[in-house]
Order: C-alpha cells, then sequence, then structure tokens
C-alpha cells in the first residue's frame, strides 16, 4: 500500500533533485515529521515558561521600581497605605514546605519501598491503587478535611503535647490556636506524600533484578539488599520526586490558606498564623484595586517562581555533595 | 505497516489541529457579532465584577430576560477589583463593585462612569463563646479596641458594662477576620476609621487592610467556620450569609445610643437617613448613620455604568434595565436576603438615568 502512493506521487511530479529526494523520503519515513513536531512540543516549554517570567516580569514594573530590592526584607502589608513587603510570605512558604517534607519524605520512601520490595504484589496493587487515588483528590477537599479534623486535633490534642513535652524550644511556644505554620505544614505532607510513594515506587521498580539477585547472592539480607543496593540504584529517581512534591507544596494554594491563619506575620513558633505567597495572590487577587497593590500581587508571582528555582537548585546542590561517592545512574 | 500507521497519526493530528483553529475562529466571529445586534436578535450585554452581589445579579439577569427576550446579560463573579479593571479596559459593559470609586481612580477612566447604588449589605459581629447562647451587645469603643488588639479579654469593663447579666468569661478574645479582599472588610473597617481615630490612622479601610490582630478566614464561610470551631473567638460576616444560615450574631450600639440588631429593615434604614448627603454625592459612605433604627455598620453595592454608550441598543437596553432594576429588581431583593433600597434613593438614581448618553 506504502509504496502505491510513493510512486503514484512520483509520477506525478518532476524528479526532485538529490537532496531533496532525500528529504523526502525521510519524510515519507515519518521521522522527520515526529522530530520536528516533538521538538515544537519541546520547544513550548520553554516557551511558556519564558512567557511567564516575561509577563510577570513586565507587570510588576510599577511595585518593583517603588520598592525595589526592600520588597524581598521588608514585613509590612498594607493595601491601605500602599505599602509591600514579601517577606512574611516568602518565610511562610519556605516554613510550610519545609515542614511538609519533613514528615513526607520518611513516609513517602518509605511506603514506596515497602510496596516495591516488600509486599506481596497483590497488595502492593491495590495500596497503589489507592495511593494514586489520593494524588487525584483536589485540593479544596484537603482544605476541608483539615478545617474539620486536622485543626481540631492540632489545637485540642497535638499542640498541647508538644507544647508539654517541648515547650523549651520557641518553635513551640506562644498561644495556640489550631491554625497556622504546623496545620499547613501537615496538611501539605498528606497531600504530597502520595506523589513521593507512586513515583518513587515506580522508581524502585525498574531497578533490575539482577542488582539484587547478585546482592542476595553474596549474603546480603533483604533488607541489606534493599537499603544497600537497590535504594541507592533509584536514588536519582527518589529525589525526583521529591522535587516533584516540593513544587507541589511551594505552590499550593487553597488547602493551605484555609488552615495557615492568613496573617502575614513573621513567627519563630509553628503554632502562630502564618500566610503563604500563593495563598494571598488568591485572596486579594480578585478584590485588588489600585495598580501598585495589583502590580505587588504579580511581583509576589515573580518572587515565587524565583524562589522555586533556588530551593530546587539548592536541593540539587545538597544532593550533589551528599552523594559524590559511587553514585548509580538510573 | 507501521510507517502506514504513523503517517495515519500525523493526518489525524493535523485534522485535529485544523479543526481546532476553525472552531476556535469561528467562536471568535460569533462573539464578534453579538454586540451589535440589529432589531429582532438577542443583545449580549457582558457584566463583571463583586462576588458578594452575585447572586443579585444572577436573579435579576435572569427575571429581565424572561421579560425581555431579547436581551441577555452575562456576568462573571471574578470580584469588584476585575470588574473596575475589566470595565476600564472595554471589555464588559457593565462593572460591579462593593466600594465607590474615588476620584484618583475614576480619573483612570476614558469617559464619566456612573456608579449606582443597587442594594444593601451590612457586616455583623459573630462570636463563639461557650455557655453564652445570647445577642450580645457591642459598643463602638469594644469593637475598635478588640480589633486594635486593646481590648484582649471577654471580660473587659467595656464589654461587661454593655452586657449586664451575661456572664462574659476571663478569656483571651481570638480576633477572626476576612484573608480575601472584600466589600464586607471595607464596610467593618470603614465603620471603625468613623468611630475610632486611632482605627483611621492606623489602619484605615479597604477591601483588604494590615490587620493589627488576629486570624484570617477566606470567604464569609471561612470566616464562620473559624468563629464556630474556635471557642472564645469574634468575627464579622455578611448579613446575608447569617440570614441564610440562621446564625446567632450581636447587636451594634448606633449613634442614637440604640442598640440595633441589623436586620433587611434596620439597614435600609441606614440608607433612608443619609439620603441628603447621597443626593450631593452618592459615594457617600453610610456607615455609622444618624437615625434610631438604623444599622450602623451597613453599605451599598455598586453597578458601575459608563456615561457614554455609542451602540444605540446597549443605550436603550442598559437604561431600561437600570429604570427595571429601581422598580421591580428592587422587590426581588428580600426574597434572597439582600436589603432594598429606600425610596428616597430610588428617586435619586431614577434622576441618574438621563446622564447616560
Amino acid at each position: 500500500m506504502g509504496t502505491v502512493v510513493t510512486s503514484s506521487v512520483r509520477n506525478a511530479r518532476p524528479e526532485p533533485s538529490g537532496r531533496a529526494r532525500a528529504f523526502l523520503k525521510r519524510l515519507q519515513n515519518g521521522d522527520a515529521i515526529a522530530h520536528h513536531l516533538t521538538l515544537l512540543f519541546a520547544l513550548s516549554i520553554l516557551l511558556i515558561t519564558g512567557l511567564l517570567v516575561f509577563e510577570l516580569y513586565v507587570h510588576s514594573a510599577a511595585s518593583r521600581q517603588q520598592f525595589g530590592w526592600h520588597f524581598l526584607v521588608t514585613s509590612t502589608w498594607d493595601p491601605v497605605s500602599n505599602q509591600f513587603g514579601a517577606l512574611p510570605f516568602i518565610y511562610g512558604t519556605v516554613v510550610t514546605t519545609a515542614i511538609s517534607l519533613l514528615m513526607a519524605i520518611p513516609l513517602g520512601v518509605g511506603g514506596a519501598i515497602f510496596l516495591a520490595e516488600f509486599a506481596p504484589p497483590r497488595i502492593s496493587d491495590y495500596l497503589t491503587f489507592v495511593v494514586e487515588l489520593l494524588a487525584a483528590v483536589p485540593s479544596v477537599i484537603y482544605g476541608l478535611l483539615a478545617i474539620f479534623t486536622v485543626v481540631p486535633l492540632l489545637r485540642e490534642q497535638v499542640d498541647p503535647f508538644l507544647q508539654n513535652k517541648l515547650g523549651f524550644l520557641p518553635l513551640f511556644q506562644g498561644p495556640i490556636y489550631g491554625v497556622g505554620f504546623l496545620a499547613a505544614g501537615v496538611v501539605l505532607a498528606i497531600m504530597i506524600v502520595p506523589f513521593i510513594l507512586s513515583v518513587s515506587r515506580q522508581i524502585l521498580l525498574a531497578v533490575p533484578n539482577e542488582q539484587r539477585e547478585a546482592a542476595l547472592s553474596l549474603g546480603a539480607t533483604r533488607w541489606e539488599t534493599t537499603w544497600k543496593v537497590v535504594a541507592p540504584y533509584a536514588r536519582t529517581g527518589i529525589f525526583g520526586s521529591v522535587f516533584l512534591a516540593m513544587a507541589r507544596a511551594l505552590g499550593e494554594t487553597m488547602a493551605v490558606t484555609m488552615v495557615i491563619g492568613n496573617t502575614p506575620k513573621i513567627n519563630a513558633s509553628l503554632f502562630a498564623p502564618g500566610y503563604s505567597i500563593a495563598a494571598v495572590i488568591a485572596n486579594e487577587f480578585t478584590e485588588a484595586t489600585g495598580r501598585v497593590y495589583l502590580q505587588a500581587l504579580i511581583e509576589l508571582g515573580l518572587v515565587l517562581f524565583v524562589l522555586t528555582i533556588i530551593l530546587n537548585a539548592l536541593a540539587r546542590v545538597l544532593i550533589l555533595a551528599t552523594t559524590q561517592r559511587g553514585t548509580a545512574h538510573t | 505497516m507501521k510507517i502506514q500507521k504513523s503517517r495515519m497519526l500525523v493526518w489525524a493530528l493535523s485534522i485535529a489541529i485544523a479543526g481546532l483553529i476553525l472552531s476556535a475562529s469561528s467562536s471568535k466571529s460569533a462573539n464578534l457579532s453579538s454586540g451589535e445586534s440589529p432589531a429582532g436578535q438577542t443583545l449580549l450585554l457582558n457584566a463583571a465584577g463583586s462576588t458578594f452581589a452575585y447572586p443579585v445579579y444572577s436573579k435579576w439577569f435572569n427575571s429581565y430576560h424572561q421579560e425581555h427576550p431579547n436581551v441577555e446579560f452575562n456576568y462573571a463573579s471574578i470580584g469588584s477589583g476585575g470588574g473596575i479593571a475589566q470595565l476600564r479596559a472595554g471589555t464588559v459593559d457593565l462593572g460591579a463593585s462593593d466600594m465607590t470609586m474615588n476620584d484618583k481612580l475614576l480619573a483612570t477612566f476614558k469617559g464619566k462612569t456612573l456608579q449606582f447604588p443597587i442594594a444593601l449589605g451590612a457586616a455583623v459581629p459573630a462570636y463563639n463563646i461557650p455557655g453564652v447562647n445570647v445577642a450580645l451587645k457591642f459598643t463602638p469603643q469594644a469593637l475598635a479596641g478588640i480589633y486594635l488588639g486593646k481590648i484582649t479579654k471577654w471580660n473587659d469593663s467595656e464589654l461587661a458594662r454593655a452586657n449586664p447579666g451575661v456572664k462574659l468569661p476571663n478569656q483571651k478574645i481570638i480576633v477572626v477576620h476576612r484573608s480575601d479582599g472584600s466589600g464586607t472588610t471595607f464596610i467593618w473597617c470603614d465603620y471603625l476609621s468613623k468611630i475610632s481615630p486611632e482605627w483611621k490612622t492606623k489602619v484605615g479601610a479597604n477591601t483588604s487592610v494590615n490587620w493589627p490582630v488576629g486570624l484570617g478566614g477566606k470567604g464569609n464561610e471561612g470566616v464562620v467556620g473559624l468563629v464556630e470551631q474556635t471557642p472564645y473567638s469574634l468575627g464579622y460576616a455578611e448579613l446575608t450569609y447569617c440570614l441564610q444560615n440562621n446564625m446567632l450574631y450581636g447587636t451594634v450600639r448606633n449613634s442614637s445610643g440604640n442598640y440595633i440588631k441589623a436586620t433587611l429593615a434596620s439597614v435600609t434604614a441606614a440608607a433612608a437617613d443619609n439620603a441628603s448627603e447621597l443626593q450631593k454625592d452618592i459615594r457617600a459612605s453610610i456607615t455609622n448613620a444618624p437615625g434610631k433604627d438604623s444599622y450602623p455598620i451597613s453599605s451599598f453595592t455598586y453597578l458601575l455604568v459608563p456615561a457614554s454608550i455609542p451602540n444605540a441598543f446597549k443605550l436603550d437596553a442598559i437604561k431600561d434595565f437600570l429604570s427595571w432594576m429601581l422598580s421591580e429588581g428592587q422587590t426581588q431583593l428580600q426574597s434572597i436576603s439582600f436589603a432594598p433600597l429606600p425610596q428616597a434613593m430610588v428617586d435619586i438614581e431614577k434622576s441618574m438615568i438621563p446622564q447616560i448618553q
């Protein structure tokens, strides 16, 4: 069928020169089309990212001019007198993300190791299905869950307990509201565990069986094989899952604003209410009037973008520094 | 066989892309034609703005369309700020805002823009004190003191004096406010600015402010949710929301010294009191109104209309809608828990309609 078509095309046109013919031939094979099409798709990602930064940069001009670098280091957010500083929002975003990662990484990676290495295949499949279902739950649902269960639990049980046992640390001092940095961090942790777990499990399953067999044949136990051979082999991919989760935590809006307390203040206590960049943009953008106010919110978007890049880079540097010896590549 | 498959894929893709482009361009042309409607066709008017007033516009635009099938409204509840911006950019025919536009903001518009108050809203204090199930009385000084962070305990003398017979606990007041930009916040702060010089200089009034104390909840439901969950808390919420949810809320002492419970009637009364000032400037604030039955924390929500509408069909339709909204539209407000305009306001606004040309 294919040859019939090509020959009829040839007959209809004058014979093309050598180079063009080669091109046409490649074209007919579909390789060139696939090459150019996929290149286009790949470039579109660059284009979208570039446009995003460009738009954020251009539309925050008035705010950048008025506040300069002070925008990043001042803490006043006053729409009435048009004074804007991003520091409390940056702080809130970083702190909640850090809390969530501290809780989610052990849970997610540990769960993935169990599902990939130890659990019977049937149980593993069922559990993975449930985990992936969790990843698809809209964040507003997590926010509601947090308001009705996590926040009261923190206020009545967990926070008083922590204050009682660890109250000598500034982290656990001050009045308890239930909502605050800790509540937001816990909700974020619940939201990102499925990401880490699901991706890490896939990575672990992709580790060649020869690796395990080799370790076992040398007399390693099941756990030693997992911890010393399989996990290091899959390290890069597992870190990738953590990056994905971190990006999600940094940008999460709805669930965070429902439980963080929405107060732009910097406070050492995890019980205190705070604010995050994504939350303030979502809260104030619709009703913001006035050029500087609106542009300050757009500049916050730019700050979040840069913050995400910086934290990603820092995490990568950290990983490079800790994995110098004998890194396995996946 | 494989080659053929990939070629078919390429064809399918290009057909799909062509289809997308075609459909996009055809829908664009449909949009363009709907604006300038010759007689006999449906005229589409776009409006955008206030989320608070969305139930009003939704009801009105629906009823009006049923009575006038050739005019259709489309309302996007994107927030007051968005409504103002879209009207300025000329992408919508009408804007809706919970806050009046000051001269500085109006100057950014190309032509003159008229502001029609369309209905009234109010903010009420809602609280959660275990063991107290009566409507508490709040003096203006108590509300300002609490929100400034100066009155910190429920058994403060300012509160105790106004509420004899109520056993107020020796507990810290947890203050709750709106975190999202909101007309309700504007009313609340506008009121506090009027009764407290300190609030006026320290905080001021806007749809979002720099709160001295308190936790932020998103939306009326966020504030009420936080208040209901947190013992010893106090927040403020939109009257409409509280009426629809049968909530308990406090009374506030007005400038005549009476403690007034916010109801649709007491809110309308506040607007009637200030009619003479509104006659001079339609943007006059009605918080802290003087009448003895007026609820002091009340405010209008506004429809923004350009004074010059070049399209004759649109001009007629908008003018007719405005007259309809001031007569029949007002009678529909009670059913959705919004306070209607007093007769004095209706008269003032009817006289504004001929200014649109």
